[in-house]
């Protein structure tokens, strides 16, 4: 069974009333400060998110015993205007170290004035995830898929 | 791309993500009929996040074994929450200068 199709890219756009660095800066120097916390894959609740700032860096959270889990590498540092990231967590919420399983998400950040930025995000190669299997694995097993969506549940409860 | 921005649709989905089921047991389990619960089924099967079989005189619903689909749209969630909290955390850097330092 074949499912190495291409799968549609994943796209969002937010537009900042700040300046491009600025914008890129509170992306990657402050990420753990804006992402949601419920969306973390160690067994640990989690302390920080971090995303090392170069080219090969490791994007990783900690959790609060210390623990680390690790989410994808740095592609592309290319500051005030082009980030490349991987995103190498599969259907059952884990870190899949093999580079040929990875996803990439592409982040572009674009002045429309002194004070203005376009944030353009675009998640894709998604089929790699696909191929690694674990996702099917994942749904058909309950396990993954019953935690991550206890992840999910929960931020939509903390939402309402 | 609404598939689980309903509130139901989405217990259904968490639902069977737990377990294969019955329309019968999804509404024991939730606040609403089984009509209702058919109609959630039906938009998540036409979504391509949920299948059926038939097991004699039982049909059994869960969560599409292919994946696909459900990877997106929940991926899609995460980003939108995402892009949407930086946009606070931009925003709050734009009145607080001493970040410019920080």
């Amino acid at each position: 069974m074949s499912i190495t199709n291409t799968i549609p890219p994943l796209t969002g756009t937010i537009t900042v009333d700040v300046p491009v660095e600025r914008a890129f800066r509170v992306f990657t120097d402050a990420f753990g400060s804006w992402w949601p916390a419920e969306y973390h894959i160690g067994q640990a609740d989690m302390a920080a998110a971090i995303l090392e700032p170069r080219a090969g860096g490791r994007w990783y959270e900690q959790g609060v015993d210390g623990s680390e889990c690790d989410w994808g590498r740095v592609l592309t540092w290319e500051p005030p205007h082009r980030l490349v990231v991987t995103w190498q967590i599969n259907g059952q919420w884990k870190y899949d170290p093999n580079p040929e399983h990875a996803s990439e998400i592409e982040v572009r950040f674009t002045a429309d004035g002194p004070d203005q930025t376009t944030v353009e995000l675009k998640h894709r190669r998604l089929e790699r995830l696909v191929d690694g299997q674990a996702l099917r694995d994942g749904i058909t097993g309950g396990g993954g898929w019953t935690s991550l969506l206890e992840l999910f549940a929960k931020a939509a409860t903390n939402q309402a | 791309m609404g598939l689980l921005g309903d509130p139901t649709r989405r217990a259904i989905f968490e639902l069977l993500a737990r377990r294969p089921s019955t329309v019968g047991e999804l509404a024991q389990q939730l606040p609403i009929t089984r009509s209702a619960v058919s109609q959630h089924l039906r938009v998540l099967k036409d979504g391509g996040l949920v299948v059926s079989r038939a097991e004699g005189t039982r049909r059994i619903y869960r969560l599409n074994p292919d994946g696909v689909t459900a990877l997106r749209v929940y991926l899609d969630r995460i980003w939108e929450e995402a892009l949407t909290a930086f946009g606070k955390a931009a925003q709050a850097a734009r009145v607080d200068p001493e970040q410019e330092d920080a």
